[in-house]
């Protein structure tokens, strides 16, 4: 490293690392590389197969092993004197509150999950401590720096959150093969393998209709139990004829429905299966560590392939029946999981057995896997390079060179010359409920929802409150902890159910309500505005939260000449992308970036390289 | 280009299965056919040999006789301290046993000798070969002999010299399918070698190219005219590397001005040191660009790439007389 003060800065800095995983792996080793004497490490994970081939610090031997200590020790190997201290832990547990955000120098975020991000977003702005976060996804990355009072923070710029679908297309009008997946995952797979006492849209929009409506819906309780005479055959084959064939039927004769639209067609085993050909025949042994899998019985050995319909039935009845015989005391808690070889294969089956009846293109497993599993596309040579970048603003942060302070893209074609760009970090939002104490407006229906809805949909998944407390006025009406009074729990369980303007002081329009989290130290105040209506598809948590982080129109900075190279260039125009390792799919934010160039010549950069597209595998 | 019959096992799929949604299968597959030979174990090159292990490559060669030093360690994460302890084991020989935990999957060798001294048949085992901490000389006696071969080699140097880097690319002619919006067409590169694209004319070479590319020149050149080993240069090296510059620049037609006393003098400190995060950046491009030139997928580099921790850039120089051709 260059210079003495650099050396000085890196020896007596404190650094917390939040995430051992692709980016984590990559840090640790060039932290420890470059210096760096004390580590704090977060991580919940444990290691799993599908790391070992960028997680470099992880073994084969270390699958089920917590991330951050095997980490650890593999970074002791190299560098045995410096101290690592490794927390196999989530980052939201209460032990990491702003008291142990404060006795760091600087934090550095390998996450890959937005909640996690947000959260020591939170913390970091609360303890004022720097934060540099990270993410990449494939071929594309990036790495941000967040200073209080010096940087915009994390929350600054709308991040979106994951997407959802309105219900009637999951369960009635698929278009997609990810609304297939969806249905296959959690509505077919939760009733068929969840907990049964779950509410489940299965049903629902196939049998709304008329005359048959009421007691198909009845009727259909019983055609998920198995009843005791049925063999697990004879069972898959009940539910396979149901849910492809009876719910299609059912659905088809809502003639509303398919005016603009192609119609389904139902699938019956009997339609796809020669006449008597039943499952029983197909042998499974009881080998030592052997998993079962359906596709394996079968002899489909290529993931990458796609199955045919009649193909998809046999896994389809085949995993069923092993879920049964061999899985039979995890059925009824089961939830799904990408690493779980026959949920997949159903997911696959069922998947594709629903978008053969809509016309829906097939996919193989492989493909079915990835969207089911949200996952992110990751390579090595992308976090190592995130890494490099990480530490080197790590240590301008630590020397406070705060003109220098850059954001960088690591980008798969180069834009102007570059595949690494560096841009001047935006300011402060003044309009962020984060960084700010700007209000929120939530426009909602006050004589149908529920405090539950706002606490689940608003306050958690979009505010991204952990714990959350929630004021009218100077009355409590709703908290979380794990610190409160029996009857103040069971109260505040009465206040989830009531609806809105049923409040003893109705919650309606013109109330502000006064939203917490003190682990996160954040607090934001919500207008609340009643609305009578809204629109399914557009709007389908039947809330709108407004008034956080509109993208600012950017003031003009002072430019930095502290190394020579003057570097400014007003309000150059463009769209960045947001990615994130682990969020699933590249998410597109406009942004206002200023660009770096030595030559002070102010350029646009239209069509930003092109990072929604994603590879498949044909 | 061949795409190979044979499916990856099982075993392969899962432990692949995030970066084949990355590059496809059939990338996959030509990764593991191809052959890498490593040439001088330093921060940069250790950092490329850990992506491509972990990519997935048919098998990685490994030159470095040297024994382990501090300098070796700097910034080398393949070393285990307490195995380097009391062996007199070769860096090739500590670094390749890590490598080999990396990706069972992966052959590891090691070569003793040196890559300089080669007769032109050593390098029809390989498909790549990337050398760092070499001579100007020698990169282009090595990259000559490449070229030579019947088969195509890949060549690259890759140089890590503290804050800065400096990576050079060689796929002679080039042939791949490039993905224009949902078009596939074919497109073919045409790439100088070293030695070429060293006898270019500054003037010649298109406006703003980085400072750095002239800069390197500038310190190949005196350490050739010095007769010093790559790195062999301290800050007292400085009045005579300014005889150089000027010497240079007067020959190429560059004012003096342009290449700063403040870049000369941090390349000279920099001697052999690496900066870590450097190198894992260029150790990262470098993988990429491996991988992409193997698997014919993605547009590879042409022909130079720097990256300069002081401003943050990671810039492309294409530095040829040759324009590409569209077939
Ligand atoms: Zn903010």
């Amino acid at each position: 490293m260059t210079s003495t003060s650099q050396r000085e800065a890196i020896k007596g800095a404190k650094v917390l690392m939040v995430g051992a995983g692709g980016i984590g792996c990559e840090l640790l080793k060039t932290l420890a590389l470059s210096g760096f004497q004390d580590i704090h490490i977060i991580d919940m994970d444990t290691i799993e197969v599908s790391n070992l081939n960028r997680q470099f610090l992880f073994r084969q031997s270390h699958v089920g092993q917590s991330k951050a200590k095997v980490a650890r020790e593999a970074v002791l190997k190299f560098r045995p004197s410096i101290n690592i201290t490794a927390s196999h832990a989530n980052v939201k547990d209460p032990q990491f509150n702003v008291e142990f955000f404060k006795q760091f120098n600087v934090v550095l975020n390998g996450l890959d999950n937005l909640d996690a991000r947000r959260h020591v977003n939170r913390l970091c702005l609360a303890a004022e401590v720097p934060l540099v976060e990270s993410g990449t996804t494939g071929f594309l990355g990036q790495v941000t720096v967040h200073i209080k009072g010096r940087t915009e923070c994390y929350e600054c710029q709308t991040k979106p959150t994951p997407k959802t679908y309105p219900v009637c297309t999951i369960t009635s009008t698929p278009s997609k093969f990810v609304h297939c997946i969806v249905w296959a995952k959690d509505l077919l797979f939760a009733k068929l393998f969840g907990d049964k006492n779950q509410g489940n849209d299965l049903n629902v929009r196939s049998s709304s209709n008329g005359s048959e409506g009421n007691n198909s819906s009845d009727a259909s309780k019983d055609v998920f139990e198995q009843s005791p005479h049925e063999s697990p055959d004879q069972y898959a084959r009940k539910i396979y004829d149901h849910v492809f064939g009876h719910n299609i039927e059912a659905a088809l004769s809502n003639e509303e429905t398919w005016k603009n639209r192609r119609r389904p067609r139902p699938i019956y085993v009997r339609d796809v299966l020669p006449e008597g050909e039943r499952n029983e025949g197909v042998k499974y042994e009881d080998g030592v560590g052997s998993i079962p899998s359906a596709m394996g019985l079968l002899g489909l050995k290529n993931p990458q392939e796609i199955w045919s319909l009649s193909e998809n039935t046999r896994v389809f009845l085949e995993v069923v029946r092993l879920f049964l015989e061999k899985r039979d005391k995890e059925v009824g808690n089961l939830t799904f999981d990408k690493d779980d070889q026959l949920a997949v294969e159903f997911v696959t089956a069922s998947a594709n057995i629903r978008a053969s009846s809509f016309g829906i293109p097939l996919h193989s497993l492989f493909e079915a896997k990835g969207i089911a599993g949200n996952i992110v596309h990751a390579v090595a040579t992308t976090n190592a390079i995130i890494s490099g970048l990480i530490v080197i603003e790590a240590i301008k942060v630590l020397l406070r060179d705060s003109n220098n302070y850059r954001m960088t893209y690591c980008l798969e074609h180069p834009n102007r010359k570059m595949l690494l760009m560096p841009v001047e970090p935006f300011e402060a939002n003044p309009s962020c409920y984060v960084c700010s104490e700007t209000p929120l407006l939530l426009e909602v229906n006050t004589a149908t929802t529920k405090l539950r809805d706002v606490i689940d949909k608003i306050v958690k998944s979009k505010l991204g409150m952990n714990l959350p407390l929630v004021m009218q006025g100077l009355s409590l009406i709703y908290e979380e902890g794990d610190d409160l009074d029996a009857d103040m729990v069971a109260t505040y369980a009465i206040n989830l159910d009531k609806v809105l303007n049923e409040f003893p002081t109705p919650v309606t329009n013109g109330t502000t309500l006064s939203v917490e989290d003190f682990q996160q130290e954040l607090t934001c105040n919500i207008n609340i505005k009643h609305r009578d209506e809204f629109d399914e598809e557009k709007e389908p948590d039947g809330m709108v939260l407004t008034g956080w982080s509109g993208p600012t129109t950017k003031s003009e900075k002072s430019s930095s000449s502290s190394n020579g190279d003057s570097s400014s260039a007003a309000g150059a125009k463009r769209k960045l992308e947001e990615v994130s390792e682990g969020n699933g799919k590249n998410k597109g934010i406009a942004q206002e970036v200023e660009v770096n160039d030595e030559d002070d010549d102010v350029s646009v950069l239209d069509g930003f390289p092109e990072t929604n597209k994603k590879k498949r595998v044909q | 280009m061949e795409g190979g019959e044979e499916e990856l096992t099982a075993h392969e799929t899962a432990l692949y299965d995030r970066q084949i949604r990355v590059w496809g299968v059939d990338a996959q597959k030509r990764l593991s056919k191809a052959h890498v030979l490593v040439s001088g174990l330093t921060g940069a090159t250790v950092e490329f040999c850990k992506n491509i292990v972990l990519a997935g490559v048919g098998s990685l060669a490994l030159m470095d006789d040297r024994l382990v030093t501090e300098e070796v360690l700097g910034a080398n994460f393949l070393i285990s301290l307490d195995e380097y302890a009391n062996s007199n084991k070769t860096v090739a020989e500590l670094c390749s046993q890590s490598l080999r935990d990396f990706n069972p999957m992966v052959g590891v060798s090691v070569l003793s000798g040196e890559l300089s001294q080669m007769d032109g048949e050593f390098f029809d085992k390989f498909d790549v070969v990337v050398v760092c901490s070499f001579s100007f000389q020698n990169k282009i006696l090595i990259n000559e002999r490449c070229r030579k071969r019947q088969k195509r080699i890949a060549f690259y140097t890759i140089d890590c010299k503290d804050s800065c880097g400096e990576i050079f690319v060689d796929l002679q002619n080039y042939t791949y399918m490039q993905k224009k919006g949902d078009e596939t067409v074919e497109r073919q590169l045409s790439y100088p070698s070293l030695e070429e694209a060293n006898s270019i004319p500054w003037r010649d070479l298109p406006r703003k190219v980085t400072k750095l590319y002239f800069a390197m020149r500038v310190l190949d050149k005196f350490e050739l005219l010095e007769g010093r080993k790559p790195g062999e240069t301290s800050l007292a090296d400085f009045e005579s590397i300014s005889i150089v510059r000027k010497d240079v620049c007067e020959a190429q037609g560059l004012k003096e001005s342009h290449l700063a006393d403040s870049l000369l003098e941090r390349l000279l400190a920099a001697g052999k040191m690496e900066h870590p995060a450097v190198c894992a950046i260029l150790g990262g491009i470098l993988g990429q660009e491996v991988i992409k030139a193997i698997s014919g997928k993605g547009d590879p580099l042409k022909n130079f790439f720097y990256f300069d921790a002081a401003d943050g850039k990671g810039v492309i120089e294409d530095i040829s007389v040759h324009s590409t051709v569209t077939a």
